[in-house]
């Protein structure tokens, strides 16, 4: 029940998963590796940007410190995702080690910014969404292990479906008021530093100006808030 | 296999350990039944919009505006995004005709 009110939800998540899980089936299969093991990494780690940046760590000669390194740099974006949701997770039970694990940047989106339908149970609908991305993720890896080189069409620029959910969920976001600046410090901080950065180092020193833009402009943050909500 | 099953499960190990590292670290700071800071639940319901802006930032990170084609189809179709979804508000048509128009217009225009 809470699979179906929750599934079409996903569906965007779905498209993008199928195809950036198909694009690491194929790379790790090229690297060697059949559909088994993509299956598997794709159950026990379970990360975009992470198991692309792994496939380089199946190599002679590469240090364990250095996959530690490289991985926790890759998702250090993640360690202010589970800020938004202690006090949901909280009330989760049993379910809760499995939804932080699950805690990518598209079912983080979703969790933080869809309405729980009134007919289902909160903790169930959030379970559903997790787990719904998790399948997805695994199917597409699954499949692009096996039979991704062989795709009778061009698949090229398919993964701009994740693009366009976070923009979707961006506009959302802005319709509804009320947090607008934290939205224009999250984009206007990510490209400057994109640019001072380069594309390899950028991620964590804009979480932290992020971070400290919102925590300086806390007073006059919270007051917009408030104020647009009435 | 580049380099033995052994040492391949090991590194899937640690990346998968690592991983659930960054994402478990704010529960392990606030555990359950533990009083939250104001200043932390401040920060869970202002980091939502902020993150989802730099996500958007971030799926366009290798986006070069100094060379061909400027990042002109993500501009044309994150642009189609935005009003499409201004206008309909519906997610599955948003984002359904912003990726097909992307995929189109990198493998047939800007190539």
């Amino acid at each position: 029940m809470a699979f179906r009110t929750a599934f079409p939800y996903t569906i965007p998540v779905l498209t993008g998963y199928l195809f950036i899980g198909l694009a690491f089936g194929v790379m790790f299969q090229e690297k060697g590796y059949n559909f088994l093991w993509a299956i598997f990494m794709s159950i026990v780690v379970y990360a975009g940007s992470g198991q692309y940046l792994a496939v380089n760590f199946f190599a002679p000669g590469v240090g364990l410190l250095n996959v530690i390194f490289m991985t926790f740099m890759v998702n250090v974006r993640h360690i202010f995702y589970g800020l938004s949701l202690l006090e949901r997770f909280g009330k989760m039970g049993k379910k809760r080690p499995y939804m932080i694990f699950s805690l990518t940047d598209e079912t983080y989106s979703l969790l933080c910014t869809t309405k729980i339908p009134k007919d289902v149970e909160e903790d169930k609908f959030l379970f559903a969404i997790a787990f719904l991305d998790h399948l997805y993720w695994i199917a597409g890896s699954a499949v692009g292990a096996i039979a991704g080189t062989v795709i009778p069409f061009n698949a090229e620029g398919i993964d701009f479906a994740m693009t366009a959910l976070f923009i979707v969920i961006f506009v959302e976001q802005w319709l509804a008021g009320g947090k607008r600046i934290p939205a224009v410090i999250g984009v206007v901080s990510t490209i400057v530093l994109r640019l001072v950065f380069g594309v390899d180092n950028f991620v964590l020193p804009s979480m932290i100006c992020i971070m400290i833009c919102l925590v300086s402009g806390r007073t006059y943050i919270e007051k917009g808030v408030s104020s647009n909500a009435d | 296999m580049p380099i033995s099953a052994g040492r391949s499960l090991l590194i899937i190990i640690v990346v998968s350990m690592v991983t659930f590292a960054t994402r478990v670290i704010p529960f392990l700071l606030f555990p359950k039944g533990k009083e939250i800071p104001p200043l932390v639940k401040y920060l869970g319901t202002a980091l939502p919009p902020a993150v989802i802006g730099m996500l958007v930032i971030y799926c366009l990170k290798s986006v070069n505006l100094f060379a061909y084609p400027h990042g002109a189809p993500e501009l044309i179709a994150g642009f189609a995004v935005v009003v499409l979804h201004i206008w309909k508000r519906n997610n599955l048509l948003s984002i359904g005709v912003g990726t097909v128009l992307y995929m189109f217009l990198i493998q047939n225009v800007f190539v």
